[in-house]
């Protein structure tokens, strides 16, 4: 419907909208950078770390990545700092940290 | 060959999803609706309809399941009543924003307190704003008629919007009268296959349901106001092919016996049948008198109106539901709103009466229409009057 692909939300008339407010493609939230609420940030200690991904099972929000090392770190860009992971880390390798204001 | 046959209006609004070869009916029995998820029940046990049929544990859930069962491109049926479409409340609004063809009978029923199952329309008046087209059936030949017909509209990609249909409890729901039905062909002829472009399919994922920030939230409410404003026109065109196809028209506003008439009466639903023998006993006696049935209620049809009540001095309006320390009868205040621009407009005086299934007589009406004359000319004290109430009553100020 839309012409031309406008880059956010706030670009969008009301013409713009498909039927619904579908959005064609599936996952469409990715675009948006949803982690700048957070109020605390996982650290994760290498050290200690067993690469058991039992945190990147558990984050609701699938912000925990693989890393080319094997190890499992959250993308800050999407990570909410609910602290299930650090809960969860078996050998207590995340630790949350305050969110200093920047 | 159509065929003619004593159908009560559930029983009807039945065949009709039936002939419609509807794919999933989600629904939770209450009285006086009843009659429709079970007579539905019973053909997709016997193999008459080839249909999913969700039995749930709530109108909640019943219409949460309808949305699930448009939203992958099935046509969709379910019914309720009162306090049924109370419960179904928040999911009410979903359906329209989300913009899913469900079709709904609605047997108007009386809200609690006190525990009523009898006819009013309180249940459509809480409604009214929910961005779902609705109309209002006369008679059992309405119900099935109009139920056909919701779903050609619903679904018209022009609009896809869910559709309403009012029928009042027991005295239509439970009430035998002839119907005609048509055969399938016709109806098939009449009624294209439900095609839905934004069809959920694994094969293709799509998101539906997105949430709405402040930055969208608006322009999300004014494309679903445009869109159901729009539907007027597929709304007219159903109707005249509807005509076309099985002999019988209509329209938005049914006007009877209006030419000249310096008061008309309005009415909703079944009453309108009764307030007719009242206009034609008024007639005969030499009074300038004429009815309008409100058959279309959202998107409401301003023109339609405005054209029929052009020429009266006075038009009463005739309520079914009492808006709580408001200004008059729900409808009686959208009229009045809709009239309130014209340069030439009649008088419009409110009446409300046949409440949790009061009964209200060809004579009540005659009384009505007397008393409404002598409002409008003398004036009263009271923002609108109650029809059949024991004692005087007095205190509805504005
Ligand atoms: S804090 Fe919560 S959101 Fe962030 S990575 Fe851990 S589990 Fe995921
Ligand atoms: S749960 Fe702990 S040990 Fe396992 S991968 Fe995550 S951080 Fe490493």
């Amino acid at each position: 419907m839309a012409k031309k692909k406008p880059k956010t939300v706030s670009d969008l008339t009301w013409k713009d909208l498909e039927v619904g407010n579908i959005v064609k493609e599936a996952g469409g939230a990715s675009a948006r950078k949803t982690g700048d609420w957070r109020t605390e940030r996982p650290v994760l200690d290498k050290e200690k770390c067993t690469k058991c991904a039992l945190c990147w099972l558990y984050c609701p929000d699938a912000a925990i990545k693989p890393t080319e090392e094997g190890y499992y770190e959250a993308d800050l860009d999407y990570c909410k700092g609910c602290g299930i992971c650090a809960n969860i880390c078996p050998v207590g390798a995340i630790t949350m940290t305050q969110e200093e204001e920047q | 060959m159509s065929k003619r046959v004593g159908l009560e209006a559930s029983f009807a609004a039945a065949e009709a999803a039936r002939m419609a070869n509807v794919d999933v009916i989600a629904a939770y029995p209450i009285t006086p609706q009843t009659h429709i998820p079970e007579r539905l029940a019973e053909m997709v046990a016997n193999g008459e309809l080839e249909a999913a049929y969700i039995p749930v544990e709530s109108e909640h859930s019943a219409l949460s399941a309808c949305l699930g069962s448009a939203a992958v491109g099935a046509r969709t049926f379910t019914a309720t009543a009162g306090q049924g479409l109370e419960l179904m409340h928040e999911v009410v609004y979903v359906a329209s924003s989300m913009r899913y063809p469900i079709v709904m009978t609605v047997c108007n029923r009386a809200l609690s307190a006190p525990l009523s199952v009898w006819g009013d329309h309180s249940d459509a008046m809480a409604v009214r704003d929910t961005g779902w087209i609705q109309v209002f059936c006369q008679n059992n030949q309405e119900a099935f008629d109009m139920t056909l017909w919701a779903f050609r509209v619903g679904e018209d990609s022009r609009v896809l919007l869910p559709v309403m249909v009012h029928f009042d409890g027991f005295s239509l729901s439970h009430v035998t009268e002839p119907v005609i039905l048509p055969e399938q062909e016709e109806v098939d002829r009449f009624l294209p296959k439900f095609q839905y472009a934004f069809a959920l399919n694994p094969d293709k994922p799509m998101t539906h349901g997105a949430f709405g920030p402040p930055d969208i939230y608006s322009e999300t409410k004014v494309a679903q106001e445009v869109a159901l404003r729009k539907s007027k026109g597929v709304i007219l065109q159903g109707w005249q092919e509807f005509g076309d196809v099985f002999g019988r028209y209509y329209d938005p506003v049914e006007s009877y016996k209006i030419e000249g008439a310096k008061l008309l009466l309005l009415t909703m639903g079944s009453f309108s049948e009764t307030a007719k023998a009242a206009i034609d006993t008024k007639k005969d006696s030499g009074e300038s008198v004429g009815l309008i049935n409100l058959r279309l209620w959202r998107p409401f049809p301003f023109e339609e109106l405005r054209q029929a009540v052009k020429d009266a001095e006075t038009l009463v309006v005739f309520d079914r539901c009492i808006s709580f320390g408001g200004p008059v009868g729900p409808v009686c205040s959208e009229v009045r709103s809709a009239l309130y621009n014209e340069k030439k407009r009649p008088a419009v005086v409110s009446f409300i009466g046949g409440l949790g299934g009061r009964d209200v007589s060809v004579k009540d009406f005659e009384y009505v229409i007397d008393r409404g004359r002598e409002v409008a000319q003398k004036g009263s004290k009271e923002l609108f009057e109650m029809v059949g109430i024991r004692g005087q009553v007095t205190g509805i100020r504005g």
